[in-house]
């Protein structure tokens, strides 16, 4: 909302700066985002009068004019080009070391040989048009009027002398999107006396009735719908402190009928319309919802099919108006127009704004209703309106209106108390001030004792109870009166994380224990991740946004897997030699599409590894460390995904489900995304493992007796899985208690499709120390099972 | 004898002078003292000695003896002493050179501000609540006092799935589904991914939010201002002040936005803070009655606040990072600077 300062002085004296007004207005919740000063380019430019005028020795076109500056020098020597400067006419006058519009400087200099200490000025190049100064779109110098003192500063003279406050309003204060709207904010924060709006006119004995008649059939989506008659107009150039307010608000005049609307709507925040009178048929005004496939063009020559959604003003035979958005090109305001209705209505926020985005058309007017105008001042608006009317003296006045409002819009009424403002504010106002501070928001306040009745004024329909009365109150009274507390009232409660949540955090620190950074990305992908993965059919099955930012963000992924890989590509390509990185996160998973029922979330475990030293074993040691941390076993079986290398991938199970997998990048895939480094990536079903991951601890006793440790290295097929001996040794004895193994050889001596398997084998005595003889007996066991088994000998 | 005796004494002195290292020692000790050594095929000798004669014989030995093992102990003590000095010598590391350590991995910058903040308010008994990221429309607007076409619904471009289902766009959404399930006192904490149509410097399609609601009997704006003022000193420094100034969400009335006072200049204003000595951190204010009626929680019996702040916003001021997007390129030069 912009607000010039000199319109907000109409209505509030105020003696303040514009800086402190800003902070006062932000004290009571409303932002200045940019405070501007309208003439900060213009620097050193003063009001000069021409006193002599000779030709230039060697130039035709230029002339050496002397001017009379008042205190800036009675005899300045200025050469311009210009033609229509003549002995005696005021003009704007930039000094030596001047600055104007756009950026530009003015330096003393010579012009073909003659000394020319400044510039005269043309409207453009003080950055103003006709609608700041009379005069001042003319080609050539701008010649001031009347008797300005010399030396006046020119941003006096041309209005360029202003503030203008860029104003952010709430949502819920769409009354405060005028300058009038914000003159009682500011009348009532500086505790000054709000001027009112003139809104008294004349009227001449004719009337609306008899010319016009004006029904709402909607009166639903139009609660509120005034029309008045205005006839014998002269539609001709709205007076200079008209046009200049619309300029200031970044608005062009047009002409007096139109200027008023615009000046309404920025005054009273009350958009304003006028229909073109001898252009309605059969002289009938109806509002309705528009006929399925019914059409409209609008003042900007666009053309759009309506819909019953759609809400319309039409005459006789056709639509005129598209309510509340725009008017139609078929009713408006021409040079010659002579009689018009005036429009004041109120139409619902809602069907506005669902309007205006259905057909991508938007205006002044859609913007401002969208934000919620109030019935009073649709009241005040037509009056405003009329009075300006009668005040440019440009038309007669119908003497009747036609004001169809079903349903007066009755003021809140609040029956509340002095302590319960206080208590949820949680300190005491005086009861005084708190009676001033509403007065003053024009709320009408009756105390009895504690006990208070408070009417809001017509125009708040945000106020709905007495929370909302203490934000009025606290807001003025000012914040800093909040001193914290420390909820003494409050029950104790628990807090921090569930076992669940616990159970999450333990997770994510094992794994950063293992030297994994932490990576965050979208939950959106792109079809062409699946696509890339090679996972096909999968994008079909995700969650599809409607409106996404672009395809690449569109489905919320089924699969973490893309993510992961693009991160670790991405390092790569950055030059980062290895990279170990996980993300613990949701992936979306749906019963049935289109979505009719809250989909599955499941937080999934991401990992990565790239660089030195890195291999399958080494992305595998994320499960065993899970494992270890939990204190449980995953098994590992050969897997086949379309994304990894068909003999170097893993599932994981635990208690025989499938909670994961890892593997090698598949190689062609690797080449297709230029990676020469062998790349490592898994992902963990956390939301389904997480119910076997123990977490109790639970104490074993130390065994009581020295445990015997043997290497044990067996000569096996080339086929023998390293889990399966490990199981046949364990099996093989019951006071086996670890098996690991430690090394893995080939050789010629051990012949072609044969390998060593070598593991370091635990023995732990059960009730008696172990004879020194038991061990080898228990070796002897394992042999002759592996030997059955696997055809293993000892090496 | 005496003779016999008197050339051991010479051999050992001038032997033990030429030994260098303990093992030569050892070697020359026991080719006199061993078992079978010199000294000792003496002392089996006495045997063949005259009885008369073996007393003095015997001590004779016996003073060689004794005389023989000061030295090699001696000795022994000298080259342990130089063989030490030796190694002090040979043995010298470069102390600068790298060491091997097991190193651990790190946090995302969002998820440490994350970790702060839980901290901070678990200890005044937060519970943590997640919830669902696919939000239905009721639950993000609706039961928030934002029915359909509400202005408020322009303050953020929200991501669709169907009519009914979108992607939450403000952990706000949690605040109802905590109230319709759980009856005051209710303090929770609930962080989250939260989604808006908007990507530049400041903001992404998808960032985090942190959601605080507190819902009891007598809870008042000055609890509020009390809570979010420890909040600001434990995660930033003991000398952060927080200001309340009016603002509007139509979950919460009244509703204030509030600023903490700048971390980098301590109020004075300097770049970061944009001059103000201030920076906006979060939302917050007194929860609606209407949004307390929604969860069929009295609002003339129990009142509450609630505030809310974006976790990207939070790392960036307090981490100095100058653009979102580098929070999710994750490059790991810029991930492992954040450790736990």
């Amino acid at each position: 909302m912009k607000v010039p300062f000199s319109w907000l002085k109409d209505y509030v004296d105020t003696d303040i700066s514009a800086q402190e007004l800003k902070d006062k207005l932000f004290s009571c919740g409303f932002e200045v985002e940019e405070l501007k000063y309208v003439g900060e380019e213009i620097d050193r430019c003063v009001v000069g009068r021409i006193e002599q005028i000779e030709k230039h020795p060697d130039a035709d076109k230029l002339r050496i004019c002397k001017l009379n500056c008042g205190e800036y020098g009675e005899d300045i020597q200025i050469v311009t080009g210009a033609d229509n400067v003549f002995e005696g006419a005021l003009v704007p006058v930039a000094l030596d070391g001047s600055s104007l519009h756009g950026g530009i400087r003015i330096k003393k200099g010579k012009l073909r040989g003659v000394e020319s200490c400044g510039m005269l000025c043309s409207g453009e190049e003080l950055g103003i048009n006709d609608d700041w100064y009379d005069g001042a779109d003319v080609n050539g110098i701008l010649i001031l009027q009347g008797d300005i003192p010399l030396g006046t500063d020119i941003k006096k003279v041309v209005g360029l002398d202003d503030y203008i406050f860029d104003i952010a309003v709430t949502a819920n204060r769409p009354d405060c999107q005028s300058i009038y709207g914000i003159a009682r904010e500011v009348a009532a924060v500086l505790k000054k006396p709000l001027k009112p709006v003139e809104l008294t006119y004349e009227v001449s004995p004719f009337s609306t009735s008899e010319r016009v008649t004006v029904c709402v059939e909607a009166p639903d989506l139009c609660p509120r719908y005034i029309a008045h008659y205005v006839r014998r107009l002269k539609i001709e150039k709205s007076p200079l402190w008209m046009r200049r307010r619309l300029a200031l608000s970044g608005l062009r005049a047009i002409n007096n009928v139109v200027d008023i609307t615009n000046f309404v709507l920025l005054e009273l925040g009350q958009p304003m319309h006028a229909f073109d009178l001898s252009r309605i048929a059969r002289n009938e005004i109806c509002v309705r919802r528009a006929h399925e496939g019914e059409k409209i063009v609008t003042l900007d020559e666009k053309e759009f099919e309506l819909s019953e959604n759609n809400l319309v003003i039409c005459d006789g035979v056709k639509p005129v108006a598209l309510a509340g958005v725009m008017g139609g090109l078929n009713s408006g305001i021409e040079d010659d127009t002579s009689e018009v209705l005036f429009e004041s209505a109120k139409f619902e926020r809602a069907n506005i704004r669902r309007t205006s985005r259905a057909l991508g058309q938007k205006s002044d007017s859609s913007a401002r209703f969208e934000k919620g105008v109030d019935a009073y001042t649709t009241g005040i608006a037509i009056n405003r309106a009329l009075n300006l009317i009668e005040f440019l003296g440009c038309g007669e006045i119908a003497c009747d209106r036609f004001d169809i409002e079903e349903k007066a819009v009755q003021p809140t009424v609040i029956n509340t108390s002095y302590s319960a403002i206080n208590a949820l504010l949680g300190i005491e106002v005086p009861k005084e001030e708190i009676k001033g501070i509403l007065s003053r928001l024009n709320f009408n306040v009756t105390a009895k004792g504690d006990k208070i009745t408070v009417t809001a004024p017509a125009y708040r329909e945000d106020i709905e109870g007495y929370p909302d009365l203490a934000e009025e109150v606290i807001r003025m009274y000012g914040y800093d009166h909040i001193k914290g507390t420390f909820m003494p009232t409050a029950k104790v409660t628990g807090g921090g994380y569930s076992a669940e949540q616990r159970k999450e955090e333990r997770v994510k620190r094992i794994i950063r224990g293992q030297d994994y950074n932490e990576i965050i990305t979208y939950s959106f992908i792109s079809p062409k991740d699946y696509a890339l993965l090679r996972l096909d059919g999968e994008a079909e099955k995700a969650i599809r946004i409607k409106n996404p930012i672009g395809e690449d963000m569109s489905i919320m992924r089924t699969t973490l897997a893309p993510s992961m890989l693009n991160t670790l590509v991405r390092n790569l390509r950055r030059g980062n030699d290895r990279a170990r990185l996980f993300e613990f996160a949701s992936v979306y998973l749906a019963d049935s599409l289109p979505l009719s029922d809250m989909p599955r979330e499941e937080k999934t475990i991401s990992f990565g590894v790239y660089g030195e030293g890195e291999d399958f074993f080494s992305a595998k040691g994320v499960y065993e460390a899970i494992a270890a941390e939990f204190g449980c076993a995953f098994a590992y079986e050969p897997v086949q995904k379309p994304f990894l290398h068909p003999g170097k991938s893993a599932k994981v199970l635990i208690g025989g489900e499938e909670v994961g997998y890892f593997g090698e990048l598949a190689p062609d895939l690797a080449e297709e995304l230029a990676v020469e480094t062998p790349v490592y990536l898994g992902e963990f079903d956390y939301a389904k493992a997480e119910k076997m991951l123990g977490g109790e601890i639970k104490y074993k006793p130390l065994p009581k007796f020295p445990e015997i440790r043997r290497d044990l290295a067996f000569v096996v097929d080339e086929s023998a899985v390293c889990a399966e001996l490990e199981k046949a040794i364990f099996d093989a004895s019951k006071y086996v208690t670890a098996v690991k193994l430690f090394d893995v050889y080939r050789s010629e001596q051990i012949g072609k499709g044969k390998k060593s398997m070598a593991f370091n084998v635990t023995f732990t005595p059960h009730e008696n120390a172990f004879k020194p003889e038991d061990a080898d007996g228990y070796v002897k066991r394992i042999l002759k099972a592996l030997g059955e088994k696997f055809g293993a000998v000892l090496r | 004898m005496q003779e016999k005796l008197d050339a051991i004494r010479s051999a050992i002195g001038e032997g033990i002078g030429q030994t260098n290292t303990r093992k030569e020692l050892f070697e020359l000790k026991m080719k006199y003292l061993g078992k079978t050594g010199e000294i000792s095929a003496l002392s089996k000798g006495m045997r063949d000695v005259p009885a008369e004669e073996r007393p003095a014989m015997g001590k004779l030995v016996s003073d060689v003896r004794a005389w023989a093992e000061a030295q090699f102990a001696e000795r022994e003590e000298f080259l342990k002493r130089k063989e030490i000095e030796e190694r002090y010598q040979n043995e010298k590391v470069d102390v600068t050179m790298p060491a091997r350590f097991a190193e651990t991995g790190t946090q995302h910058p969002v998820s440490l501000v994350k970790k702060e903040i839980i901290e901070c308010f678990e200890g005044m008994g937060f519970e943590i609540y997640e919830g669902p990221e696919i939000e239905k429309d009721y639950y993000n607007f609706q039961a928030l006092n934002i029915p359909a076409d509400h202005p408020a619904r322009d303050m953020q471009d929200t991501f669709f799935i169907t009519g009914e289902y979108l992607l939450r766009s403000q952990t706000s959404s949690g605040q109802i589904r905590v109230m319709e399930n759980k009856k005051p006192p209710i303090k929770i904490l609930s962080p989250g991914r939260v989604y808006r149509s908007d990507s530049d410097a400041t903001h992404s399609p998808m960032f985090h939010q942190m959601e605080g609601l507190v819902v009891d009997k007598g809870i008042t704006l000055c609890d509020l201002k009390g809570i979010l003022d420890e909040f600001a000193r434990r995660l930033f420094t003991s000398e952060t002040k927080t200001r309340l100034r009016p603002s509007y969400f139509p979950f919460t009335e009244p509703s204030v936005e509030v600023d903490l006072s700048c971390h980098n200049c301590g109020g004075k204003g300097c770049r970061i803070c944009k001059g103000t000595g201030w920076i906006e951190i979060l939302g917050a204010g007194m929860v609606n009655r209407r949004v307390l009626e929604n969860c069929g929680i009295d609002p003339d019996e129990y009142t509450g606040f609630a505030f809310g702040m974006g976790l990207e916003r939070i790392a960036m001021i307090k981490y100095g990072i100058n653009d979102m997007r580098y929070l999710f390129e994750n490059d790991v030069r810029l991930l492992k600077q954040f450790k736990d």
